[in-house]
């Protein structure tokens, strides 16, 4: 019998930690994809960030290292400064990127560092609990909003995207999701359009992934894909906000 | 062929760096210390280093700790309230394990204190300073040519132990010029030199090619006790190996002057003055502060029938002298705050009144 | 051997050059040296000093809290430091600058018109050569011919084009007594 499904070589037979319905799965397995498909295992070094995807060191075969909340950035800067050969990429939450570490974000991407950066927009955190993020909705409800985000006094969803976006020192700069079938086919086209602009030695990506989160948005897997349509999609919209510099004909 | 040359603390703690294979320095402006920010950033780029002014004191020290991942000889510099924001960089290099060299040329404190030397930042250094179980080796130069010397040693005990080695200097020592001596070809050293380090990193972060994949991390869920075992295991070690200290007149020495960094060369001066009185003084200076010589300080408070801490803070370093001293003998105390930079004169008048 | 200096000036009047310079010569002629500068917030707003000690023995501390000697290219600096002046110490002022008496008189007091000179001799900012040059007659550190040898080790390369008027300006200081 053919085999039609395996897992990518570059990931662990490890059974992940996240929820029923959680984002991150499917955002690594397409990270795993991407990697395996261009063939850049043995020269990729990933930076685990602090937040749900802290584990994330236990899913991939490479080599990795964990960074302090909000430092992956100027983690990566040293790994990729020390050793250009590298490819490295990043992975971070909305806290992790738009709040703690939104210096080290904006100014690696200002620096024109060659790196790529994997940024999932969950709207929330979910390892402490379900708190406010910087990318929490006006009006969502969380345990440190529980009467819901108001603007007044919590300030705006944070567009870290549009922002980055506006720096010279970034290539490309994606937002996608993981809601639907064709949006993966996209989140994955745009983690690999990011990767291969690091091979082809060009400063910073950053793809944006909404990603859903049940458990923290008190919902289960089914309506988490709608309020992430419904809600989170017309605050943050999905397409490319820099396009990439075309490919060089060979 | 080697030849002396007048030069400042700071440039002195660059150059030997960059001696010690230092390619990759990570830094942010803040008063005594730009000199050395400064020179890494004419001298690296001439011999194929990476030089980089970070957005922070707390992304230089990220990036401190990405380079060394990598394997490679990496270097930060800053003054105290820059110190405090590495700390929690510092924990992670401890925790991961990392060997990188942290220069903190000392000012007063608290909060922006002035820029005036101080030596208010021993507790910081030697007990570890940022959250968590751990110890990074403090290395007090006290005049130019140890700030060199003891550069180039902190890269190969960071390297030899896998830790974050701190180079305690103040304001002072920092600013100040005095001969120091050089090997004539290594500062003329130009050119694409060796980046990576001399010592064999198998742990560094390279690509998982041709090997199984390397982890660098500070998470130990479930087996961080064992973690924290064999960190203390490796304290002890160094603990036992990696003491160092200067003993001058000990011999008949009836009051021990302790003291380090700046305060140990003044004292030096008092000592000589007391002697000229007939006063039998000796004198210990610690050159590590952490491992600290208590051994050393045990064995002078059972003979000596006082001894007088000087330093440049409100008594810090004191604690660990009485703690070595374990009571044998009264320990005094004599210290300047906030930038005030003791005489000899004045350390002489508390001999005195011993 | 043991020498405590202190010169202040404005900046741009080469107080930090002249130390320099002094500490390096000293080093030359096999003397434990320190030279010290005035950093940061306290140099902003136009005073510069530094402190060079010169010793045939280990030096304790950079800093003099009572220097033996003080050369001021300014009034403010005078202001400053002559009440720190050690008993019978040595006073180098530019009278140039500075149009008042000192208060002490227990100080052997040499006025030097250091910017006259200088800019006789084509360029003000030599006038911290001429102030050196008497200097070096005084305390005789070092003999002049080895401060005049050794001035193109420490002069920038961009600056050796003034190497000659430099030199004049330490001989023109050196004549005066």
């Amino acid at each position: 019998m053919k085999k039609i499904f395996s897992r990518p070589q570059c990931m662990t037979d490890v059974r992940t930690h996240y929820c029923p319905g959680c984002g991150h799965g499917i955002i690594h397995r397409l990270l795993g994809e991407v990697i395996d498909e261009l063939k850049i295992r043995e020269r990729t070094i990933g930076i685990a960030p602090v937040g749900c995807a802290v584990l994330l060191y236990d899913y991939f075969d490479l080599d990795i290292i964990e960074a302090a909340h909000g430092r992956p950035p100027a983690v990566a800067t040293g790994l990729k400064r020390a050793n250009p050969e590298n490819i490295v990429f990043t992975y971070q939450g909305d806290g992790d990127l738009a709040a703690i570490g939104t210096a080290e974000i904006i100014h690696a991407a200002n620096r024109e560092e060659k790196l790529t950066v994997i940024f999932v927009n969950n709207a929330v955190y979910g390892m402490t609990g379900g708190q406010m993020a910087p990318t929490t909705l006006i009006g969502q409800k969380t345990a440190t909003s529980p009467a819901g985000r108001e603007a007044s006094t919590a300030g705006y969803p944070l567009k870290v995207a549009e922002m980055l976006a506006n720096l010279p020192g970034t290539v490309y700069v994606d937002r996608t999701a993981v809601n639907t079938p064709a949006n993966i086919a996209k989140a994955k086209k745009a983690m690999r359009t990011a990767f291969e602009l690091q091979i082809r030695g060009l400063g910073l990506s950053l793809v944006e992934i909404l990603s859903p989160c049940p458990s923290y948005w008190r919902l289960t897997p089914q309506e988490s894909m709608k309020w992430l349509e419904e809600k989170m999609i017309p605050c943050f919209p999905l397409g490319v906000i820099k396009k990439a510099p075309p490919k060089r004909r060979s | 062929m080697s030849k002396k040359v007048l030069m400042c603390g700071n440039e002195a703690i660059g150059e030997a760096a960059i001696q010690a294979n230092c390619r990759y320095y990570f830094g942010y402006p803040i008063t005594p210390q730009n000199e050395l920010t400064a020179y890494m950033a004419g001298r690296l780029p001439e011999v194929g280093g990476v030089f980089l002014q970070s957005e922070s004191e707390i992304a230089a020290i990220n990036m401190v700790y990405g380079a060394a991942a990598a394997g490679m000889r990496a270097m930060t510099s800053s003054s105290s309230p820059g110190i405090s924001l590495k700390q929690e960089g510092i924990s992670y290099l401890a925790g991961a394990e990392l060997p990188a060299v942290i220069i903190n040329i000392m000012r007063g404190g608290p909060g922006l204190g002035n820029i005036a030397p101080a030596q208010a930042d021993y507790f910081q250094a030697t007990r570890g300073g940022g959250h968590g179980d751990y110890r990074t080796i403090v290395l007090a130069p006290s005049k130019v040519q140890e700030m060199m010397d003891l550069t180039r040693l902190a890269f190969d005990l960071a390297d030899k132990y896998r830790n974050p080695v701190i180079l305690l200097g103040d304001g002072l020592l920092g600013q100040m010029m005095e001969p120091v001596e050089f090997k004539v070809e290594s500062l003329k050293l130009k050119g694409k030199g060796k980046k990576t380090s001399t010592n064999k990193k198998p742990w560094a972060l390279t690509g998982a090619k041709g090997r199984p994949r390397n982890l660098l991390r500070s998470l130990y869920l479930g087996t961080l006790e064992q973690h924290n075992q064999h960190l203390q295991e490796k304290y002890k070690k160094i603990s036992r190996k990696e003491v160092r200290y200067e003993a001058i007149s000990l011999k008949d020495a009836e009051i021990v002057l302790i003291a380090y960094g700046t305060s140990a060369r003044i004292s030096k001066a008092a000592l000589a003055k007391a002697r000229k009185e007939g006063l039998k003084v000796g004198m210990l200076r610690p050159i590590t502060l952490w491992p600290f010589p208590s051994d050393i300080v045990a064995g002078i408070a059972g003979r000596a029938k006082a001894l007088l801490t000087v330093e440049m803070s409100a008594g810090q370093m004191v604690e660990d002298v009485k703690l070595a001293g374990e009571g044998k003998c009264p320990v005094h105390f004599y210290g300047r705050m906030g930038g005030g930079v003791p005489t000899a004169e004045e350390i002489l008048a508390e001999i005195r009144k011993i | 051997m043991h020498e405590e200096i202190i010169m202040a000036g404005f900046g741009g009047q080469g107080v930090i050059f002249m130390g320099k310079f002094l500490a390096y010569l000293g080093m030359r002629k096999g003397n434990q040296v320190t030279y010290l500068p005035s950093y940061g917030a306290e140099v902003r707003g136009g005073t510069a000093n530094c402190t060079v000690i010169i010793s045939s023995e280990e030096i304790a501390s950079p800093l003099s809290s009572c220097p033996y000697t003080a050369i001021v290219m300014n009034k403010p600096s005078l202001d400053k430091f002559e009440p720190r002046i050690k008993k019978d110490g040595l006073l180098i002022l530019n009278s140039s600058l500075i149009n008042r008496d000192p208060d002490r008189d227990d100080l052997k007091i040499i006025k030097v018109p250091a910017t006259e000179i200088a800019m006789n001799l084509g360029n003000s900012r030599v006038a911290n050569m001429v102030a050196l040059g008497a200097y070096i007659i005084q305390k005789k550190v070092v003999p002049l011919k080895t401060v005049l040898d050794h001035l193109q080790d420490v002069l920038p390369k961009r600056a050796h084009h003034l190497l000659e008027i430099n030199k004049e300006a330490l001989r023109e200081g050196a004549k005066i007594k």
